[in-house]
């Protein structure tokens, strides 16, 4: 199911200001792509543009290729709508619908798309899903409870059951972690090592230990001052880029010199 | 060391430099207190006017208190005592015309406000009985078919400010909206008039033009209301949507507005509760009538808010029978004004405890 | 079309897509429905504006063309809404004076004196004012504060008949044009407290606290701090009050004795009446030219209201605009 995604001369703009520049990146398949690098140089805004959530945003456009499955998300007659539907994403904060119960907000992808689906086949999904977020054990006695009535772990693993419902090939995490505290991001964390084996992850994230706990490939972002865009400095295998990398500002912003 | 075995009522003698020159605090209660007694007396012994007796006990304590406070405390507090005092008067005098108004009606009310009033028409009726029967359908129709026009046009007028508008003419609507709140009622039932008219003649009196005049009232009040709820749905549920790979309309129906749901409703059942007492465009376009006439679209059409103003202007001989049912008709309408205030009260309550 | 649609939403497959089901013409279709239909309802609002100034003008046209001889009371069209005229605005005007200051009042107790728990309740109590029916308003006019205001109009007569507004004779039921501004008083409290409450609310509260950590006291800390910063927003609560008792009609129609006259005398029991009043007492009787004649005084009517309230509108809009940029 996981896809290749090919990232080519991608310029991001809102309005007239160019906010990210020239990104060229490959995200490998069944792996965890992190992107770090210092507040405001465009990481988020790059995540978004890879399923097209950028231009929700008035004003907000993209220059550049995305290809996935040989498709370009920006091809004149792509529907981002259907993007979406391959390209699921978690926020940084846990946004389960407060008007659903637990399980239709994992049943809300179908159910909003107006699929018909037989109970018993909805069931499933929701089942799966929710195994698949490792949060089955905890709500299976309370389906029908608020998705809010949750803690805020929890809440983020049912916002991860919820996207994997509508099994997409690529999952999008801006920063999934940054509103929990450190026993459900640990709980977070092992979900992301097992789900990479059925999507492509991609992560973008504050905490470079969890960068280099999770990630198998990490992208460092930088700008060069305020106003400038962001840029993709340097892309490699996790390891090397937190024991060798190759460009000195890389080095200086793992190693908390800066940023 | 000994020093500090001071005895509590002592330590209160004991003048300390951030309490020096305060009044102590009884003393405002008090001067309050004396002043309401010496008026109530002066009011029950020597049968002065009540409201004039009112005026010069605020007067008084206004006055003792200032001058009092100026003694011990310096003229800069004794100005905020006196603000304290006019600013809390002037709610109180704010209250008055509530609790008297809701005095009257009630007195006067009660006495017809029986199962006959809510039950018969005034069909036949000269003097005694009858009943407003006739005019509480009427009441109802109306304001139901106002609440099924302006509804979806007020819901949808919100959904255009908050979800696609941009630039000139949301800026252009905001303000229109707005404005139309200000419109007087009795120019929505001449609007009305003049439009149905021109079709109809100039006779034409029946339901449905009240329903529309009605409706030019209540558009605005459901706009502004339901706008303030849907921005209040935070922006992450409706990425959450767009992420799931739901389209914008469907995000905005199945997610913003459901969640805005319980809001909107409450916004809808007081925008009714404000058009229900309209009583000028009803005067003007629906007309009134003694019998029950449940057809919107046909003939004059009796309205609770008429049937109160003519039971008072036109009240028949013996005019006090038709005082009677006037008074009547204002607590029924006055009642159903606040059930309406009530229900949307409780939806809101409701359904907050819930989503929670 | 449809095929690729339903199978997509009904099993979500993706993996064994063609490419075309990246495109969704169908969807967009949906969309563009919807954001039509509520980019008509807003262009409605502004439709159903200016359809109410239409008709109106449509049916009150022939009035303002007609001669003299054939309109009500044998004057020309001007001549007969100029008395109504000034009854609407002398009537509006009392009860702005009265409830100018009193909803300023009012605002401050709920928002710096009240305490803060029964705060919300209060500014509920004032809010219900709001919720009755005017009709209600106009009996109780009638019954219980004309009546009661007898003496207080006999006292003003006697005391203070020197001064032309109080001249008198003094009205024996009190159905006067001060009784009216009364009642109108107290109908447009609700909304020029509300209007106030807000803006109060909204100051800053780095400046009320600077203000305070001087040694002011909570009035100076007021006058220093909340009031220069409510101004535009208490200007155009008192514009949006006003516009509501320039159009307010049964509380009048049932509170007033009219006469077709002008007049300063508040007291008395020849008033001006106003055109909001008017047409509901003469419009059930009316037929012919005299209809178009109320509706062209409605005419008149609207464009006041609409004055008023824009210009109240505009000012309270700018003000918002003002502030979020400085946020």
């Amino acid at each position: 199911m996981a896809k290749r995604i090919d990232v080519s001369d991608l310029d991001i703009f809102y309005g007239s200001f160019k906010a990210v520049e020239s990104v060229n990146m490959s995200i490998e398949p069944q792996s965890v792509t992190a992107l770090i690098g210092p507040s405001g140089c465009g990481k988020s805004t790059f995540l978004r543009s890879l399923n097209r959530m950028h231009e929700v945003i008035p004003g907000a456009s993209v220059a550049g290729k995305v290809v996935m499955d040989g498709q370009d998300l920006y091809g004149s007659d792509v529907d981002p709508v259907a993007v979406r539907r391959h390209v699921g994403m978690v926020f940084q904060r846990p946004n389960p619908f407060p008007t659903m119960s637990i399980y239709d907000n994992v049943a809300a992808g179908v159910r909003l798309n107006s699929g018909r689906m037989r109970k018993a086949t909805l069931d499933e999904l929701v089942e799966s899903s929710l195994r698949g977020a490792n949060l089955w054990e905890e709500v299976k006695d309370r389906l029908g409870r608020p998705g809010s009535s949750l803690s805020g772990g929890q809440q983020q693993r049912l916002c991860i059951a919820r996207a994997i419902a509508i099994k997409p090939e690529v999952l999008l995490m801006d920063e999934p972690c940054s509103a929990l505290d450190p026993i459900s991001t640990l709980a977070i964390e092992d979900l992301i090592y097992q789900l990479k084996s059925d999507f492509t992850i991609v992560i973008v994230t504050h905490n470079m230990q969890q960068a280099a706990r999770v990630s198998d490939r990490t992208g460092f972002f930088n700008i060069e001052g305020t106003g400038k865009p962001g840029r993709l400095i340097e892309m490699d295998a996790t390891q090397r880029i937190f024991s060798n990398p190759s460009v000195k500002a890389t080095e200086d912003y793992i190693t908390g010199r800066f940023g | 060391m000994t020093s500090t075995t001071v005895t509590p009522p002592d330590r209160k003698r004991v003048q300390n430099s951030l309490t020096s020159g305060m009044l102590p605090r009884w003393v405002p209660p008090a001067i309050v207190a004396g002043i309401l007694a010496v008026g109530l007396a002066a009011g029950l012994l020597f049968d002065v006017n009540l409201m004039l007796a009112a005026a010069f006990a605020v007067v008084g304590v206004g006055l003792v208190l200032t001058v009092v406070s100026r003694q011990v405390e310096g003229a800069r507090r004794a100005k905020d005592r006196l603000v304290t005092v006019v600013v809390t008067s002037a709610f109180v005098l704010a209250l008055l015309p509530l609790v008297s108004l809701l005095i009257t009606v009630v007195q006067n009310g009660i006495e017809r406000f029986d199962g006959e009033f809510l039950t018969q028409t005034m069909r036949g009726v000269l003097g005694e009985g009858g009943g407003a029967y006739h005019a509480i359908v009427g009441t109802l129709l109306i304001t139901a078919a106002a609440a099924v026009i302006s509804v979806p046009i007020g819901i949808m007028c919100a959904v255009y400010l908050v979800e696609y508008g941009r630039g000139r003419l949301a800026r252009a609507v905001t303000l229109l909206v707005d404005v139309m709140t200000g419109i007087p009622s009795i120019v929505a039932g001449l609007f009305a008039f003049a439009m149905f008219a021109i079709f109809f003649g100039p006779s034409v009196r029946f339901g449905i033009g009240g329903a529309v005049a009605l409706s030019v009232l209540m558009v605005p009040v459901v706009v502004r209301s339901s706008e303030e709820m849907l921005k209040l749905v935070p922006n992450e549920l409706r990425e959450a949507s767009y992420a799931l790979g739901v389209s914008k309309s469907r995000t905005v129906v199945k997610v913003v507005l459901r969640t805005a749901a319980a809001g909107i409703a409450t916004g809808v059942t007081l925008a009714v509760a404000r058009v229900i007492g309209e009583t000028a465009p009803l005067l003007i376009i629906a007309g009134s009538t003694t019998r029950l006439n449940a057809d919107l679209f046909e003939g004059r059409m009796s309205s609770l808010p008429i049937f109160t103003y003519y039971s008072y202007t036109i009240p028949g001989v013996p005019p006090e029978f038709g005082v009677d049912r006037a008074w009547a008709a204002a607590l029924t309408l006055f009642v159903i004004v606040m059930l309406l205030n009530l229900v949307a009260r409780a939806i809101s309550r409701y359904f907050s405890l819930n989503s929670r | 079309m449809t095929t690729p649609a339903t199978a997509r939403s009904g099993a979500p497959l993706p993996g064994g897509q063609p490419a075309s089901a990246w495109t969704g013409s169908r969807r967009r279709t949906g969309d563009r429905i919807f954001s039509g239909t509520a980019t008509a309802s807003g262009v409605l609002i502004l439709v159903t504006l200016a359809a109410v100034a239409a008709f109106l003008l449509y049916e009150g046209y022939p009035a303002l063309i007609a001669d003299a001889e054939d309109l009500p009371g044998d004057k020309s069209f001007f001549a007969y809404v100029a008395p109504l005229l000034y009854g609407t605005v002398l009537a509006a005007v009392i009860a702005l004076l009265v409830a100018f200051p009193l909803s300023i009042g009012i605002a401050l107790f709920i928002s710096h004196f009240a305490p803060r728990k029964i705060a919300a309740f209060f500014g509920y109590l004032v809010d219900l004012l709001a919720a009755v029916p005017s009709v209600v308003y106009g009996l109780w006019g009638i019954f219980f504060l004309a009546p009661n205001l007898v003496p207080v109009y006999q006292w003003l007569e006697d005391v203070l008949g020197f001064i032309p507004f109080f001249a008198g004779p003094t009205s024996a039921t009190g159905r006067t044009m001060l009784t009216a501004g009364l009642v109108l008083a107290v109908m447009i409290l609700p909304i020029m407290t509300a209007v106030n409450r807000e803006v109060f609310l909204q100051t800053p509260r780095l400046l009320e606290e600077a203000s305070l950590a001087l040694g002011a006291t909570r009035w100076e800390m007021i006058r220093q701090t909340v009031l220069p910063f409510g101004k535009s927003g208490i200007v155009s609560g008192g514009m949006l009050g006003l516009g509501r008792a320039l159009g307010e009609t049964l509380a009048v129609a049932l509170v007033l004795s009219p006469a077709d006259v002008i007049t300063g005398n508040l007291i008395s029991s020849v008033n001006s009446n106003t055109i909001a009043a008017n047409i509901a007492l003469d419009f059930p009787e009316s037929s012919g030219l005299a209809v178009n004649a109320l509706i062209a005084s409605g005419l008149v009517l609207f464009a006041l209201t609409f004055l008023v309230n824009y210009v109240a509108r505009a000012v309270i809009a700018r003000r918002r605009e003002f502030s979020g940029a400085n946020a």
